[in-house]
């Protein structure tokens, strides 16, 4: 693809987003409505910039959780996975729990975590993990699964140990599925993380975005709720971007996913 | 064929599926060592799993399968399969070298022995490209030089040029033959082509169906190597028809 077109690629994207700020801006001013309604991007713009020192302490307990649970998610998947890769029955015994875990709303379960973990952080990132934790789990156990058939015979003739062909054979053929896991699981330890926060934050402790959010709403200060809104979508996005990154990086000389569209 | 004690011989030897197919019955074959025996036989006769036995990734259900000579033991048989069959994430070398790494040799050793048996497929210069900036019969390289680092007594080989372009596949026929020529390797070669069982092999086992069984075997006489243009004379024409007509045999008995 020559140079014009990839700039446009990405300049098309950054051009609909500040039509549609420049849209919201004219709107709010032209109907004159009240920022505790629906405050401008300018406005949410300089609460960003007056409450950074707030926000940005807010930011880093948000984003700490969330990172610190996908840490965990990945050691205790990744090594549950291989754990279950190694023993059909390990998995049989345990795997219906691992669903039982995703299924239930964690909105419900939070509450309990919170009354039974006196350590709030380690409550916040006990609700993070649970969340984050499973797309890499059934991800990696999948992938583990999936090595070429042909491939595992012949580490059998040339008489290959157990470790052998999980270290060689089975964990690379994971691992882009482990790193499609992965970028699901960023997303969700970040959901994770401030949904905790808001129960944790309803009983009054805390002080991640979440809460900085119920409590810019509770004091009607709507340009600041609007500024926490942006940071969490920027810590969404930056999270996927970099795990995406990763998954580029580690696959680009082998993978189909990774081929780049000019081939 | 000699008096000598044949590589391996398969005595009554049958092999029924868990679900219940009996792929190979009653089948008998002694493998002279240092021959090229090409099996021939339809769809579904049980070729794979004739080779699938000798590597030793199956157990014959019934029947015996003995080495006179002694098992050539864990690397000294290769395999190759229908595909490359190779590491998508692992580099020509890693690909070439990994039966000795499996084995547990130096590095050292593995590198040199790995880097010689990609030179000696014409591989030499891609040690480091990875399998999908390969093309297919260089893939299929690959996978030969894999098999052929172990130094294999044995060489078990299923339809693998059989996806490969008809240009590609006469190349490759005639290194292979290169190859065993001199060295002492025993090959299996299975295959659907009639041309090229008869264009490689020192004898043809031609195998019947439902269940499979040896229908005939063929002695190829003609000069090895192949002489200049044998694809194209009467000697070959000749022999092609004479298989062809024993595989049509074996198909409707
Ligand atoms: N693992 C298996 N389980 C059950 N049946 C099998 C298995 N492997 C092979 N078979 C059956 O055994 C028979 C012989 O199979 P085999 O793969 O050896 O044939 P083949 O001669 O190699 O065929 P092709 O030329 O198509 O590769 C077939 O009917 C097949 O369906
Ligand atoms: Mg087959």
């Amino acid at each position: 693809m020559s140079a014009a077109p990839r700039l446009l690629l990405w300049l098309l994207p950054a051009l609909t987003g500040l039509a549609v700020l420049a849209g919201w801006e004219a709107l709010v001013r032209h109907f004159a409505v009240p920022p505790y309604v629906l405050p401008g991007p300018v406005a949410v713009a300089r609460a960003l910039a007056e409450d950074w020192p707030l926000l940005s302490a807010s930011l880093l307990a948000t984003l700490r959780i969330a990172l610190l649970a996908l840490l965990a998610a990945v050691t205790v998947g990744g090594l549950l996975a291989v754990l279950f890769a190694q023993s059909r029955w390990v998995e049989r015994a345990l795997f219906p729990y691992a669903v039982v875990l995703q299924v239930t709303p964690i909105v419900a379960i939070a509450p309990l975590i919170l009354i039974w973990v006196d350590d709030v952080t380690l409550a916040l990132l006990l609700c993070a993990w649970i969340v984050a934790f499973f797309p890499i789990l059934s991800n990696t156990v999948l992938g583990l699964n999936s090595a070429d058939r042909n491939l595992e015979e012949l580490f059998r003739l040339y008489g290959a140990t157990r470790w052998q062909a999980l270290w060689l054979l089975r964990l690379p053929a994971a691992l882009p599925f482990f790193l499609a896991g992965l970028r699901v699981a960023g997303g969700l330890s970040l959901i994770g993380a401030v949904v905790a926060e808001f129960v944790a934050g309803a009983g009054g402790t805390g002080s991640g975005l979440a809460f900085r959010i119920l409590e810019a709403g509770y004091q009607l200060r709507i340009p600041r709720m609007f500024a926490a809104l942006a940071l969490i979508s920027a810590c969404g996005i930056a999270i996927f971007a970099a795990l995406g990154l990763v998954q580029h990086l580690l696959l680009r000389r082998w993978h189909e996913s990774a081929l780049g569209r000019e081939g | 064929m000699t008096a000598a004690a044949p590589l391996v011989s398969l005595g009554g030897v049958a092999r029924r599926f868990g679900n219940g197919t009996l792929a190979l019955a009653g089948l008998d074959l002694a493998i002279e060592a240092g021959e090229f025996l090409s099996i021939l036989g339809p769809s579904g006769c049980g070729k794979s799993t004739l080779l699938r036995l000798l590597a030793g990734l199956l157990a014959p259900s019934e029947g015996r399968i003995d080495w006179p000579r002694g098992h050539p033991g864990r690397r000294g048989i290769g395999f190759v399969f229908q595909d490359p069959t190779l590491m998508p994430w692992a580099d020509a070398l890693a690909n070439a070298r990994l039966p000795l790494r499996l084995a547990g040799l130096p590095r050292a050793e593995q590198e040199a022995r790995g880097r010689a048996a990609l030179a000696a497929v014409g591989l030499a210069g891609f040690e480091r490209a990875y399998p999908r900036e390969l093309s297919g019969g260089m893939r299929m390289r690959v996978s030969l030089a894999r098999a052929l680092v172990t130094r294999p007594a044995l060489l078990l080989m299923d339809e693998p040029f059989a996806a490969l372009d008809e240009i590609t596949r006469h190349r490759l026929n005639d290194e292979l033959l290169a190859l065993w020529q001199g060295s002492g390797m025993t090959v299996v070669f299975v295959t659907h082509s009639v041309f090229e069982s008869v264009y490689l092999a020192t004898r043809i086992v031609v195998m019947a169906a439902r269940p499979g069984r040896v229908a005939a075997v063929l002695p190829v006489a003609a000069p090895m190597p192949r002489p200049p243009g044998f694809r194209t004379s009467a000697a070959y024409a000749a022999l092609c028809r004479e298989a062809s007509a024993a595989l049509e045999r074996a198909m409707a008995a």
